[in-house]
């Protein structure tokens, strides 16, 4: 690979990396897994003047579960950290369907949950679970450190609200307050393909009535989907056929996908309709089932 | 004692590739492993669009970056006479180009830059100025009247038809269909792909001023036609060009033509008197090389309602993007379509085809296939599917209905080849055994109750491997033989060279059991050499399932020369007359006495140091071998899906191969290649495709949009064998590189057909990708894959 000349920088503290990004006065990138930007400066999409390496910033690569439920997954989390993790299996039923769907072994090796985020790749996996979750992430900045619901950090494809010198350090899943069910769906023509089609739903019951509900489309339009009006419809009650009928049609109408070379709009759309109608049946046993 | 064969590596050993102790060390030596002083590096700036004008190209900046040699446009070409040089099919193909770009990708001008990065740079500081054509992307809108004229820089082209070409007995297929009781017929298209092997094409080439001699190490299947090419284009003496085509990152056909970038390395060389280093990028190879495949079909079969196939008719029109580049003997304008329908006894053919030029990247190079008969044998049993299923009768049994018998050999297909051995049913009923074809059919009637779609898919051919006998194989009329060189050094251990050229298959293990097998010298005692024209003998290079059936054939052939002279030298050790002597492997003995003999080692010895009055010394010879006849192996593919029916997803359940390619050299090497082929045609019948849109923009440039498949999702296979020696070969092969990608797509088609079946749909094109199967569920109708593809802007 011959991409443009850039310099190169690898900061060891998280300072010094917003300094480097600072300075670079928006011609810098941040590297993290690099399985987004890499083949992007291959390809000469992108030609940053300088790389701001953050893989040796100590104390990023943390998954954990605080005590009150709140899973955070630090910038250097990678992938394969998240689809091998015993917590989220044992969690976040979301997230554990999603991890193992993301690219193959070999990206996921490398590649990072925030970085994905911060990519804004209307066909990422994470960004649809995280919207689905209502999660956040926190981007720190020379003036310090503020909260970005992952549903606001979109602006477009492959654009965020992320100032040209803000990192992001972490996300966050907040707590459950019921029981957590959902899962992900992805269409996928090979292993390691992004998503034709991919939904993330995230509910939580009490009482065995489902008290929240998120639901993020993948691969569906400009950006991440946020189907709110189908989430609404699973509210207040329990799951019935009828409610997941109905969110189904509100998810497929949410969602604004093209035809193209992997398949005409209208099947995107029935696609959407029937995972999210295979999501929600298998919910109360979804354990390690979706896909 | 007799010598255990196996032991020694001869036939029949599953002998671990000796090259393989290369490779996955990491120190294989490919073309982008050379280093040498002094070498620049060139860099190719493509074509944008798929057709325009070009209006001018501005160097100036390029020029002025740090670092940049040279640069080149078809100006510089045309100074030299090189703008244009001739393809393998007897048309022209624009090197860098001049008047118009003709396809996304097109060659248009050189960098030639100290380093990779500088010549990139530099090519981005071309400005090009160009004036848009309209776009044909596929023979319908090639045909249409008004259609733009693709080739203007031909004289006397005033259309975009390569050719119109025709083959059979018109009259008698004609009678056939008017006897017929039912008519099947079938409308398909065989999508473009791409061989796509792992290491992209690329050449340094070394031109000397002193010595006048050019050396050009370059990724080429057939080192030898490259260097006859290179002496007719560059006007360059056939002595002082050296080919060299060192170890070879896969090829499967993609390696065999002449590319612009191998030209313009030549040139920069020549000018500069520098080495000049050109590697392409994956996304070059993809819309720039050879593609393969491209061709729609027409087809129709006469039957008679017992089953009995009574005629063929079939038309095809092929899509030969910009260039009419096929690599394929010339004598037949669409490969060897003809070769359809071989395995049945039928009794009237006739096939029409024509080609035209579209405004895509041209190549139809044989992927992994005999010249068009991955085509001919994926039209051919898809229409036995479809005939069955109109009559009604089992799909199995229907093949059985018209195979010819084995009793029926030597046989005259319709179209007129030679087919020589062969046991079909036996071939067919092993399948059937293994795939457990009456549980299956149980199975399937069981789950459609709960509204599951199961699905069996049978695959049957023969098809014509080895190309060919010099009397109708020829490349722009050079015969297609092949040679072997085995040069037997004092201590017994040798030396042997070929005409061919491994870049994956093998050679070096199996021509050493070859050899092992006709002399006794053990396989571990001879190293094989290819792919240098100073020093390998003449030969067509490896495509075509060509090397076992013609190659190899050669190296048996040099071995028992070497062998007959080894009898002079034992009867002079001996000392008894060479009548009295007999051959067990690896040994020469008195017949009156067994025990009074001397090993190949001992012969080998004296020929250097005890060599009778008389007889030359030295014990080394060679062999060109003309094959009588080309090879026909048989395969029965047979494999059983499940398609979900709310998203059109199919998986595979089982997938059964039963190849009978005669003698096995190496068992291990043959099922590497049967699991290679049945991988590639899963990745055709399930993904693998290039597309276009209506602007002629290849989708499928890179490995996110051209899915190539991994472990992940390829199926299991399971491999059987039966038996039939190939009667005119040394040895009994037949070739096999091939079988599993030519007979596999159509096995996996056919059982997603077979799952959907009685909704009215005949045929929906390959790959199929779930939004197709959907569709065509849904829907209720044919789905086609023709480009453009449909895409909706944002
Ligand atoms: C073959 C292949 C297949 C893939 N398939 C999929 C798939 O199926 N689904 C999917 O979701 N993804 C897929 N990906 C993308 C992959 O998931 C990437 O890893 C991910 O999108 C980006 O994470 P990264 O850590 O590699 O980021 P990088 O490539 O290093 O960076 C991506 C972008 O985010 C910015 N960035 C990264 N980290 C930060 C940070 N902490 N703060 C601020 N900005 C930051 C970078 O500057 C850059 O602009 C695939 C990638 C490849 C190569």
């Amino acid at each position: 690979m011959y991409p443009s000349r850039f310099r190169y920088e690898a900061p060891r503290s998280v300072e010094e990396a917003i300094a480097l990004l600072h300075q670079g006065g928006g011609e810098a990138k941040v590297l993290a897994g690099g399985q987004s930007l890499v083949p992007m400066l291959k390809l000469r999409f992108a030609s940053p003047e300088m790389l701001v390496d953050i893989n040796n910033l100590p104390g990023l690569d943390y998954l954990r579960v605080d005590a009150d439920g709140t899973i955070r997954i630090g910038a250097l989390c990678r992938h394969a950290d998240l689809e091998k993790s015993t917590l989220l299996a044992a969690h976040q039923p979301t997230m554990a369907a999603a991890a193992p769907l993301v690219a193959d072994p070999i990206v996921r090796n490398r590649g990072t949950l925030v970085g994905s985020l911060c990519h804004a790749d209307p066909q990422g996996d994470w960004a649809s679970v995280m919207i689905a979750l209502g999660g956040h992430i926190v981007a720190q900045g020379p003036k310090g450190r503020r909260k970005i619901a992952v549903a606001d950090l979109m602006k477009g494809p492959f654009q965020t609200v992320l100032a040209y010198d803000e990192l992001a350090i972490e996300a966050v899943v907040p707590a459950p307050k019921g029981v957590a069910g959902g899962g992900y769906l992805k269409l996928e023509r090979r292993v390691g393909d992004f998503a034709t089609v991919g939904v993330a739903i995230a509910i939580e019951t009490s009482a065995g009535s489902v008290i929240r509900a998120g639901i993020g489309l993948t691969g569906v339009g400009g950006s991440t989907i946020n189907a709110v009006d189908a989430a609404g419809a699973l509210l207040g009650g329990p799951l019935t056929a009828d409610t997941i009928a109905r969110a189904s049609e509100l998810a497929a109408q949410a969602a604004q996908p093209r035809s193209d070379h992997r398949g005409s709009a209208t099947y995107k759309r029935h696609i959407v309709s029937t995972f999210v109608t295979r999501i929600l049946t298998s919910v109360p046993d979804s354990k390690g089932k979706a896909a | 004692m007799q010598l255990d064969e196996i032991k020694i590596g001869g036939l029949g050993a599953s002998r671990r590739r000796v090259e393989d102790n290369r490779f996955i060390r990491g120190k294989g030596n490919y073309v982008d492993d050379i280093v040498l002083p002094g070498m620049l590096h060139m860099e190719i700036l493509r074509s944008p669009l798929a057709h325009a004008r070009i209006k001018s190209i501005d160097t100036t900046k390029a020029w002025a970056i740090p670092g940049v040699r040279l640069v080149m446009t078809g100006e510089t070409m045309a100074s030299r006479n090189l703008a244009w040089m001739p393809t393998l099919s007897y048309d022209t193909q624009a090197v860098l180009a001049t008047d118009k770009v003709r396809f996304q990708g097109q060659e248009v001008a050189c960098v030639i830059a100290d380093d990779p990065y500088i010549a990139k740079d530099a090519c981005e500081a071309i400005v090009v100025e160009y004036e848009p054509l309209p776009v044909i992307v596929n023979p319908q809108q090639a045909l249409a009247p008004g259609a733009p004229l693709i080739r203007d820089d031909k004289e006397n082209q005033l259309d975009n038809v390569v050719f119109d070409w025709a083959v059979g007995d018109k009259d008698g297929t004609d009678r056939a269909f008017a006897a017929a009781d039912v008519v099947s017929k079938l409308e398909l298209h065989y999508p473009r792909s791409h061989p796509s092997p792992l290491e992209s094409c690329g050449s340094i080439a070394d031109f000397d001023r002193a010595t006048s001699k050019l050396t050009v190490y370059m990724t080429t299947q057939a080192p030898h036609i490259i260097r006859a090419a290179v002496a007719l284009v560059a006007e360059l003496p056939e002595h002082m060009i050296r080919i060299i085509s060192p170890d070879l990152g896969g090829g499967f056909g993609n390696k065999v033509p002449v590319y612009p970038g191998y030209v313009a390395s030549i040139l920069a060389s020549i000018l500069l008197e520098r080495p000049v280093k050109w590697i392409e990028d994956k996304t070059g190879n993809l819309i720039s090389t050879g593609f393969a495949r491209d061709i729609y079909l027409h087809g129709e079969m006469a039957l008679r309602k017992d089953g009995k196939i009574l005629g063929v008719r079939m038309h095809t029109d092929s899509d030969h993007g910009a260039f009419f580049s096929d690599a394929q003997p010339s004598k037949f304008k669409i490969g060897l379509m003809h070769s359809t329908f071989a395995c049945y006894d039928i009794p009237a053919a006739h096939l029409t085809a024509r080609g035209v030029y579209t405004n895509k990247a041209p190549g139809g190079v044989a992927y992994r296939c005999s010249f068009r008969v991955t085509e001919a044998m994926f039209f051919q049993e898809r229409m036995v599917q479809a005939a069955a299923d109109d009559l009604g009768i089992d799909q199995a049994e229907f093949r059985r209905i018209n195979f010819v018998r084995d009793d029926d050999f030597p046989h005259r297909t319709a179209f007129g080849f030679l087919t020589d051995s062969g046991q079909y049913g036996k071939c067919l009923d092993v399948g059937l055994e293994a795939i457990g074809y009456q549980d299956f059919l149980r199975q399937k009637a069981e789950a459609a109750k709960q509204g599951r779609l199961l699905g069996i898919g049978i695959s049957t051919m023969t098809e014509p491997l080895g190309a060919g006998n010099s009397r109708e194989y020829d490349i722009l009329g050079i015969k297609m033989f092949d040679s072997a060189e085995l040069r037997v050094h004092m201590t017994g251990k040798a030396i042997l060279r070929t005409g061919a050229k491994s870049q994956g298959q093998g050679h070096e293990t199996t021509w050493a059991q070859i050899v092992a097998h006709e002399l006794g010298i053990p396989a571990d005692d001879v190293t094989v050499e290819e792919g240098d024209t100073d020093t390998a003998p003449f030969g067509m290079g490896t495509y075509a399932s060509r090397s076992t059936p013609v190659a190899g054939a050669a190296v048996a052939m040099v071995s028992r020369k070497i062998r007959a002279k080894a009898r002079k030298l034992a009867a002079h050790l001996l000392e008894v007359s060479e009548e009295d002597i007999e051959w067990e492997l690896g040994r020469f003995y008195v017949r009156s006495s067994p025990d009074r003999g001397v090993t190949i080692q001992e012969c080998a010895m004296a020929a250097y140091s005890n060599v009778p009055d008389g007889l030359e010394p030295g014990l080394e010879n060679n062999a060109y071998y003309d094959p009588p006849n080309l090879t026909w192996p048989f395969a029965c593919y047979i494999a059983t899906v499940e398609v979900d029916p709310g998203t059109g997803v199919w998986d595979v359940l089982n997938m059964v191969a039963v190849d009978d390619c005669g003698v096995r050299i190496n068992p291990m090497i043959v099922e590497g290649q049967i699991m290679g082929g049945l991988t590639e045609a899963y990745a055709m019948a399930s993904m693998q495709f290039i597309t276009f849109d209506a602007e002629g923009n290849c989708v499928g440039s890179n490995f996110m949009d051209y899915l190539l498949p991994t472990a992940w999702e390829t199926p299991g296979f399971e491999l059987h064998e039966v038996v039939t020696p190939c009667p005119h070969h040394p040895i009994g092969a037949k070739g096999i590189g091939e079988c599993a990608t030519v007979g596999g797509p159509a096995a996996f088609v056919n059982a997603v057909m077979d799952a959907i079946k009685g909704i009215g749909v005949r045929n929906i094109d390959m790959p199929l990708l779930p939004d197709r199967v959907y569709e065509a569920l849904t829907e209720r109708h044919d789905v086609s894959g023709a480009p453009p593809v449909k895409m909706d802007d944002r």
